[in-house]
């Protein structure tokens, strides 16, 4: 289509990124922030953050967390049980219960119930305000919102290619990509940016790669069915029946009663077993004679998703299977591809370094599209300086560029405020959250397109600023754990701490970008939108 | 955005149609072979993998598919890399028919478009 190789693929680089990139970045930053999903998730519930739960062994809190279900569970056909862990210091408590005749089932998780539970004694901690804290970043980072979910993983696994097509294509029109990441000309307009988008991406580079193949793989048996329907005569089941192992369908219940064996004890059983510690328990048809335990193994000793797991009679205690203890070649490579993905394996050094990159990812996708912007405001210069106005594309993608990537620090912004300022008490609480995430970011992407402009840019800019970074004041006074307790008193939880420190350099960050970008001299503000070093854009 | 080849010149001169509007066609008719013919491509290459992989069916189908969105990749670069239009559509049809035929003697395609 082109003259040479060379230029074709810098042109495919261009459009597959170009036409994929806002609802990239959204992907990118919602999963960036999922990476720390938990802690916002505890952020967001300040009502914990005093109820530090008290230290307990997973096997005594197998104990007290039975002795509570046995009490408070009545009649559940399933037990669900997180045990306290590293990153959770509370137990989390679930279980589901048939639905009464004549009463109306409530989606697929039905008559589902979960509280959390202090380890040492059982009893219930005060009861947070509704949120869905972390959890809806990492939903909206897959599923989207406002569709439904296989819509969104579709819409977002199409973007994935594009964006997977994009980057591979990228590598190959550079020319000299070493070189290029101790490359940076500031201050520079069109070269700056190119430099900027460079760094980020390159720099990164093998984890953008790896992010992008993997959240493909994550959800590869819905995008690319065909290998297992053609290999079992378009029986997916029995594929995955034999792909995946253990995943023991729901027995029936005998219907005579017999009492549950303990289940510390067996907890001590696996993790001698295992060398490492039980983090999931779960209990089907509790009370019955064909009740049945199994434990899953915490993550974080090797990378692979997949942790192995025991299952146990639920009345005499014998072992009945284990599994996932050698997984064939294959499967391995598939379950350490999710593994880095999710990145649970990782200690908090890891976790870090995979967010910083994450956000080097977003940097590397808006630097992408605003470079396209400047480079075609430069092709139309000449129309432009006649008194013409920019070309409809040249418009759209500037506006949708302060929609996007000036955007989303606010909608970001306007939910974790929304957390704090809307009524605890307050009907659907959760879904009001989520409606100011998405109102915040309409608002700002539909005021971008009345007036896409430098001003605007700013003015956006310093909007997600002020949000981001006066959360740890707006903390002050809607919270009992803001930074003077959390930081300076040392009290924490440290991760509380630690959030409103993130939050801060973010907002500083994106501060800093809006103040570099003061009026120009009403000559040469005609000519480039920004130019703006490279650093701040770490923070959009 | 221009072309400059004379054989395409002459094509522009028989069709009746402006540069401009011959570039998008060709881009257009690219971008529905990358999309769409691109992804029956690695649809079909997955499945003739894991029908014909040397190992366990279930090991065969994983690493098929795991391969999948490189063999897709791979295809969609080669659709915007080749000469024209009409050559890459024939790249992607042509080993498609193929390795549907093999599927279709192997007895394993009915079963996947059901």
């Amino acid at each position: 289509m082109k003259e040479g190789f060379r230029q074709s693929m810098a042109w495919l680089h261009t459009w597959s990124g170009l036409l994929v990139c806002w609802i990239l970045l959204l992907v990118f930053c919602a999963g960036t922030a999922s990476y720390y999903r938990n802690e916002i998730t505890l952020w967001m519930q300040p009502e914990l953050h005093g109820a530090a739960a008290s230290q307990a062994s997973t096997e005594e809190a197998a104990k007290v967390a039975q002795k509570a279900m046995e009490e408070r569970a009545t009649g559940a056909t399933r037990w669900f049980i997180s045990l306290p862990g590293e990153r959770n210091p509370a137990m989390q408590l679930g279980w589901s219960k048939p639905s009464q005749p004549g009463e109306k089932k409530r989606g697929r998780r039905g008559n589902f119930h979960s509280e959390k539970a202090d380890p040492a004694t059982g009893e219930v901690l005060s009861k947070p305000r509704e949120t869905r804290g972390g959890e809806f970043l990492y939903r909206l980072h897959f599923d989207l919102h406002y569709m439904s979910a296989i819509w969104g993983r579709w819409i977002v696994g199409f973007c994935a290619m594009f964006m997977f097509v994009s980057i591979i294509s990228g590598i190959v029109t550079h020319k000299r990509i070493f070189k290029d990441l101790f490359t940076f000309r500031p201050k520079k307009g069109q070269r700056s940016w190119l430099d900027a988008h460079n760094v980020t991406a390159v720099l990164a580079l093998p984890y953008h790669i790896m992010i992008t193949y993997t959240g493909l793989v994550t959800l590869m048996f819905l995008y690319m069915p065909s290998g297992a329907t053609a290999a079992y005569k378009g029986d997916q089941d029995a594929f995955f029946a034999e792909a995946f192992p253990g995943r023991s369908g729901d027995s029936k219940p005998a219907g005579v009663a017999a009492p549950l064996t303990p289940i510390a004890p067996l907890v001590r059983q696996a993790e001698q077993h295992w060398g490492g510690k039980v983090e999931r328990i779960s209990v089907n048809h509790p009370g019955d004679a064909n009740a049945t335990i199994s434990l899953t193994r915490a993550g974080g000793r090797d990378m692979s998703s997949k942790q192995p797991s025991m299952e146990f009679d639920g009345v005499s205690g014998k072992l009945l299977s284990t599994d996932g203890n050698a997984q064939p070649g294959a499967a391995a490579t598939q379950g350490v591809m999710v593994g880095l993905h999710v990145a649970h394996f990782g200690g908090p050094l890891l976790r870090a370094l995979f967010f910083l990159s994450g956000l080097a990812g977003c940097a590397m996708v808006a630097t992408g599209a605003l470079l396209w912007a400047v480079k075609t405001r430069q092709k139309q210069a000449k129309a432009l300086a006649a008194g013409k106005r920019a070309s409809f594309g040249l418009r759209l993608v500037e506006a949708l560029n302060i929609g996007a990537i000036a955007g989303i620090p606010i909608a970001f912004g306007a939910y974790f405020w929304a957390n704090r300022l809307l009524p605890v008490a307050l009907e659907e609480r959760s879904k009001e959250e989520i409606a100011c995430f998405f109102g915040a970011w309409a608002l700002a992407a539909i005021i971008a397109q009345l007036r896409p402009s430098r001003a605007m840019w700013r003015m956006q800019l310093a909007v997600g600023a002020f949000l981001l970074a006066a959360l740890p004041v707006l903390n002050v006074f809607t919270t009992n754990s803001h930074l003077g307790v959390t930081l300076f008193l040392g009290r924490g939880p440290a991760a509380v701490a630690a959030f409103d420190l993130v939050v801060l350099a973010l907002g500083l960050g994106l501060a800093y970008a809006a103040f570099k970008l003061k009026p120009l001299p009403v000559k040469a503000a005609k000519s480039t939108p920004a130019a703006k070093p490279a650093t701040t854009m770490e923070a959009a | 955005m221009t072309m400059h080849a004379p054989a395409v010149l002459e094509k522009i001169a028989c069709l009746r149609l402006s540069a401009g509007a011959l570039y998008r066609l060709g881009v257009a008719a690219r971008s529905v072979a990358a999309i769409v013919g691109g992804y029956v491509l690695a649809a079909l290459v997955t499945m003739l993998l894991s029908v014909s992989l040397p190992m366990a069916r279930s090991e065969a189908v994983m690493t098929a598919t795991l391969l999948s969105f490189a063999i897709y990749t791979c295809v969609v670069m080669w659709v915007f890399a080749t000469r024209s239009a009409l050559r890459a559509w024939l790249g992607l049809l042509i080993p498609a028919a193929v390795i549907a035929a093999i599927l279709q003697s192997m007895d394993a395609l009915s079963w996947s478009l059901a």
